[in-house]
């Protein structure tokens, strides 16, 4: 039997401290961690609950962006009358996720360590690296159609799921975290990582590390952003493809750009060069074209989901003019725009 | 002889809402895996991870071991259990040998139940269950079905009540070469779970002395209650099924399933009560619609009238049973052509026997056929409600019947003029509204209007208060409300004083709910009870002293409000309770029957029909697609309670949409395995898919189909809708999808 024990963590430190058994698990909203447990895919000696924590707040934090505390409810984030203002691909890439429900429970900071839907790695009948290293992968010639283009290696193809990452890529978070060596801060590009070896491993937060917050820079794209997300049904799917997308766009000319893919890889899909090649250009279709052409370059399918790298480029090219036009994706009205 | 007449009252035909309705939204109604019992056990069935071989050898020692734990089953220690595979065949089951559950060390299937944990908790059951541990011999699998078509076979042995496919009739491969406008195709369905809300469940109530009660989660409680009787060699009377409500089942819940097999044997062999339910991961170890692949060729005159038909089919079945249903039949029967030919077989495949979901085979063949003429509508220049009426058939061509009544054409003309039909252009991807390219597609759908020996028992007691008792199910349908509606028409009373027991084994004899045939039939045979009552209060009302009735001829009197009285002036009359009282009557109690007509059926046949319209709009840059209309036009008979008719017809709309555009179980056919055996992958339509249904009944009158006039609506929602949806795709795209779920990778086409 998989005997685990509770600890209500009443500060950081002692959440930390908890953390240094490899076997405990910290559960903050739990919607992921509990599914898990019960097909026995995580099996915890020790809960580390983390919800009585102070982090649940939105604050200003020095240099005009906005920090976020790790138990930030999605549904609290994306209401937020300053994130919806300020950080609106933020919100709408929320609004884009799970139901009202699962928003209500899920936080922050669980919703970065969110794991992946490969059907594989949720059923212990099978195969699978991510699940057991070594036990080999069953989607490399099985059902990929869920699975990565982009950054996958031979022992895993999975994505990462997470709406709210794609926006937060987009957006260049960064994360800050606690642990046994004190506090540092993770840029978001660098949080998740790709399989390689160690599919097991999702991202670089180290053993005993604890998620306190995520912080904003400062608002930069105003209305020229969009997040589109393409799924299997129209609300309460995961993305098979989605697209965030900030510009910020003076006198016809794209000063800044970023990007990122949802749905494709191993983590939010960003390419520097891709965003480069926008900068300094005009938003026309051929620029956007040549973007979709860079952010994708390498990618490659396994069979089932062949289809999505023609779908990420022609989600890119749009995604790209409603951001542009000032004419983001509604969450709530589902015609694509 | 009270003639049907008596039933046109206040409540038949008037839109009431559920009886129910309030004991489900309080959460009163139990359910199967709801009902309390005195130190109840619970069971948590270990499934198995391989597709096909042999159990090595079975490791329980750790799982028993544990705190709580009182046994562990496996084919090792299990008690023994009828020999014949007679006993375990149910009502419905299909030609072959049923799945014994912990039958022998052979597994036959991927998630197959191979051992039951039984413990004085769930959470114990269940943490020891995760400690079986299992050696398996594997043996080599085959789950995919177009690699066993070669292998494909006519099934020697028809499925009771499954008409096989209908005699060829003139020469169909002839007059294709000859025809001038011809097309042939295939059509694939995936396999879809029925994934009802509530997951299967048993509660196995011991009594003592080896009586059980079994509270089953069932579409048949007598089906249930003589499996286990069979099975284990119990009697009758020591075995009674409840399930008074089920949380939807769309046929899941026809036949016995191995959880109800686990919980008996575990109740008798530890003489406790035991309860046993499925994961919905497990759920997906149960029967499911079969993958199929069809080929479809139509050939027509260039007028449009069909000269030859011809439709194959190949579905997936187990190593073990013969599943079938009706999938090519409806093409000789939709449409008249001189020429047609049919074809349906089988191929084997490592898996469970699929099962019965809402509108079997019907959903499969009418959706091939109704693409297909669709097709036939573009070549040939013609609209396709056009090409529908010049081919509309008058009589069943498969069975040389008359239709007891048909009503299409009205669907069609009904149907049309409310989605607004004409503003549709002929030409594919014509219509635009920004980004979006419009379709409209329609389909015909069509489904047999059945009818099955049920009785029912009326007892009207001295308080004036009417119990109606049968026991058939209602599985969400609606059936509790429109039985009372039409007990209190018969015997003029108010709703409230009219309630119905059902779902209940020692209740009057029915079959399984299923087929869209309880309406038709529990609701004969409650009229049949009634009336019978009817006829004895009145006999009673007219024999007491100087009574108001006494010399009025019965057809002159009226029962209304709770008294009978003389038809003309409603003065002169008696209240039920003081015509019982006045005859010293406690209660006045009939069992009646209502069964098909013979005769009737030596000459015609019942069919319900509809007409399907779909307008879509399609991203076709995304492959987003959104069903932003669709008017269902049904012709059922006589509508006992257009509130709960509506529902069944939206309930199967909505799972129409799912069938054309999102629900698939997907096989892994390296591990023979269902992988997305969860609702966050299988993929259901959620609100966000629905957009507006419109439905609208059609006026049919037929005294022959059933003696109270109903045809059944549980099941004519879903079929059509997928057609019209693809066809309606078609026109937006231009593009023609052949295989469902439509999904965004086939609209790209990439
Ligand atoms: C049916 C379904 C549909 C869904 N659909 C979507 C969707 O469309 N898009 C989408 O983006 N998401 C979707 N989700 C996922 C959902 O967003 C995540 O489950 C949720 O965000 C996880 O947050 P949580 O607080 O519940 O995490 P938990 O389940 O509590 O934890 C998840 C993991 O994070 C760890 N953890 C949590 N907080 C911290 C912290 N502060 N520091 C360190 N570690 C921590 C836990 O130990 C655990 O490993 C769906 C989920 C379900 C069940
Ligand atoms: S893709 Fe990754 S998670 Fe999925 S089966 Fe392969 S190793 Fe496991």
């Amino acid at each position: 039997m998989n005997r685990f024990s509770y600890v209500r963590a009443a500060s950081a430190a002692e959440a930390v401290r908890e953390l240094a058994d490899p076997a405990a698990r910290i559960i903050a909203g739990g919607t992921n961690l509990l599914d898990l447990m019960k097909y026995a895919v995580e099996k915890p000696t020790r809960l580390v609950d983390i919800t009585h924590l102070p982090l649940a707040t939105i604050e200003d934090a020095p240099g005009g962006g906005v920090r976020i505390g790790a138990l930030v409810t999605n549904a609290a984030l994306a209401y937020d009358d300053r994130i919806a203002r300020d950080y609106p691909l933020l919100s709408s890439a929320l609004l884009a996720g799970a139901s009202p429900q699962l928003r209500n429970a899920a936080t922050t900071g669980g919703n970065l360590l969110q794991r992946t839907r490969c059907y594989y790695f949720y059923d212990p009948a099978t195969p699978c690296n991510k699940r057991e290293p070594g036990s080999g992968c069953s989607a490399i010639g099985g059902l990929n159609r869920i699975h990565a283009i982009l950054g996958a290696s031979e022992n895993c193809i999975a994505t990462h799921p997470s709406d709210m990452c794609v926006a937060l890529a987009a957006l260049e978070a960064v994360i800050h975290v606690e642990g046994p060596d004190g506090a540092r801060a993770i840029p978001m590009a660098d949080f998740h990582r790709l399989p390689g070896d160690s599919p097991e491993i999702d991202t670089t937060l180290r053993q005993g590390e604890l998620i306190t917050s995520v912080e904003l820079p400062p608002p930069a794209f105003g209305q020229n952003h969009t997040y589109l997300k393409l799924r299997d049904r129209l609300s309460y799917a995961f993305a098979l493809v989605s697209v965030a997308v900030g510009l910020n766009i003076e006198g016809g000319t794209i000063k800044k750009a970023r990007m990122a893919l949802g749905g494709v890889a191993h983590k939010p899909w960003r390419k520097p060069e891709a965003e480069q090649a926008l900068e300094g250009q005009a938003p026309t279709l051929e620029n956007f074209g040549r973007a979709a052409e860079l952010l994708l370059q390498g990618a490659r399918g396994h069979g089932h989901n062949d289809f999505k790298i023609e779908l990420a480029r022609r989600a890119i090219g749009r995604a790209l003019s409603q951001a542009a036009e000032a004419r983001p994706q509604s969450q709530t009205d589902k015609r694509i725009r | 002889m009270l003639n049907a007449e008596h039933t046109q009252g206040a409540h038949v035909g008037a839109p009431r809402s559920r009886v129910d309705g309030r004991l489900k939204v309080t959460g009163a109604a139990r359910y199967a895996a709801e009902f309390p019992a005195d130190s109840l056990l619970h069971g948590v069935i270990v499934s198995s991870a391989v597709t096909r071989g042999k159990i090595k050898r079975i490791h329980t020692g750790d799982a028993k071991a544990q705190p709580g734990v009182v046994e562990v089953f496996t084919h090792e220690n299990r008690p023994s259990t009828a020999w014949f595979d007679y006993k375990y065949r149910d009502e419905t089951a299909p030609p072959g040998s049923p799945f014994r559950p912990l039958y022998d060390d052979e597994i036959q299937f991927s998630g197959q139940a191979i051992a039951l944990v039984v413990a004085e908790t769930f959470e114990a059951a269940r943490a020891a269950a995760m400690l079986v541990r299992v050696e398996y011999t594997p043996a080599d699998h085959a789950t995919n079905l177009d690699l066993q078509l070669d292998e494909a076979y006519v099934p020697p042995k028809k499925r009771n009540g499954i008409k096989p496919p209908p005699k060829p009739r003139g020469d169909a491969e002839a007059a294709f070469a000859a025809a001038p406008v011809k097309l042939q195709n295939e059509y694939r369905v995936a396999i879809e779970h029925h994934n009802p809300m509530e997951p299967h469940a048993t509660t196995v109530v011991w009594k003592g002395g080896g009586k059980l009660t079994i509270h089953d989660k069932t579409q048949g409680s007598q089906n249930s209650q003589s499996y286990v009787t069979n099975v284990f060699g119990l009697s009758a009377d020591d075995v009674e099924v409840i399930s008074p409500f089920v949380g939807g089942a769309f046929g899941s819940g026809l036949r016995p399933q191995h959880q109800l097999f686990l919980a008996v044997m575990a109740a008798l062999q530890l003489e406790r009560s035991v309860r046993v339910e499925l994961t919905r991961d497990q759920t997906f170890t149960l029967g499911y619609r079969p993958c199929t692949i069809q080929q479809v060729s139509l050939a027509a005159n260039r007028d449009g009238k069909l000269q030859s038909v011809m439709h194959n089919a190949t579905a997936g079945t187990s190593r073990f049973e013969d599943y079938q249903e009706v999938v090519v039949n409806w093409s000789g029967l939709l449409y008249d052509s001189p020429n047609a030919s049919f074809d349906y077989r089988l191929a084997k495949l490592d898996t469970y026997t699929p099962s019965d979901m809402r509108a079997p085979g019907a959903t499969l063949g009418v959706f091939a056929l109704e693409a297909a003429m669709d097709e036939l509508s573009c070549e040939l220049g013609m609209d396709p409600i056009e090409l529908r009426l010049r081919n509309y058939a008058d009589r069943d061509e498969n069975d040389d019947k008359a239709f007891t009544s048909k009503e299409l054409r009205a669907c069609y003309r009904q149907g049309a003029e409310r989605f607004g039909w004409s503003r549709r252009s002929s030409k594919p991807r014509s219509m635009r509204e920004g980004r979006e390219l419009i379709g409209m597609g329609m389909a015909s759908g069509v489904w047999e209007a059945m009818m099955q020996k049920t009785a029912a028992r009326a007892t009207l007691t001295a308080d004036g208060k009417l119990e109606i008792a049968c026991a058939t199910a209602d599985i969400g349908t609606g059936t509790y409300t429109i039985l009372a509606q039409i007990a209190a028409d018969a015997l003029g009373l108010p709703l409230e004083r009219v309630s119905v027991k059902l779902g209940d084994s020692s209740l009057p004899k029915s079959p399984v709910e299923g087929g869209s045939w309880t309406a038709a039939s529990a609701g004969s045979a409650v009229q049949a009870a009634c009336d019978s009552v009817k006829q004895a209060l009145l006999t009673a009302a007219r024999g007491l002293e100087g009574s108001p009735l006494a010399n009025v001829d019965l057809d002159r009197i009226v029962l209304r409000d709770g008294r009978a009285e003389v038809a003309a002036h409603s003065s002169a009359g008696l209240a039920i309770e003081d015509i019982m009282r006045g005859a010293g009557k406690q209660k006045l109690e009939a069992e009646e029957s209502a069964a098909p007509s013979k005769t009737a059926m030596l000459t015609h046949v019942g069919y319900t029909h509809s007409a399907v319209f779909a307008e879509v709009r399609v991203d076709e840059e995304l492959g987003v697609v959104r069903v932003t209309r669709i008017v269902n036009a049904v012709a059922a008979g006589k509508i006992i309670n257009p509130k709960t008719a509506r529902s069944q017809i939206l309930g199967g709309v909505v799972m129409g949409i799912g069938m054309a555009l999102e629900e698939e179980t997907l096989v892994d056919h390296h591990l023979g395995r269902f992988m997305n055996h969860n609702l966050a992958e299988y993929h259901v339509p959620v609100n966000a898919d629905i957009h507006d249904i419109d439905v609208l009944f059609v006026e049919e009158h037929d005294e022959m189909v059933s003696p109270i006039g109903v045809k059944g609506l549980g099941e004519i929602g879903i079929v059509g809708t997928a057609a019209a949806i693809a066809n309606a795709i078609h026109h937006a795209t231009g593009k023609r999808m052949r295989d469902l779920p439509i999904t965004i990778d086939k609209i790209i086409g990439a």
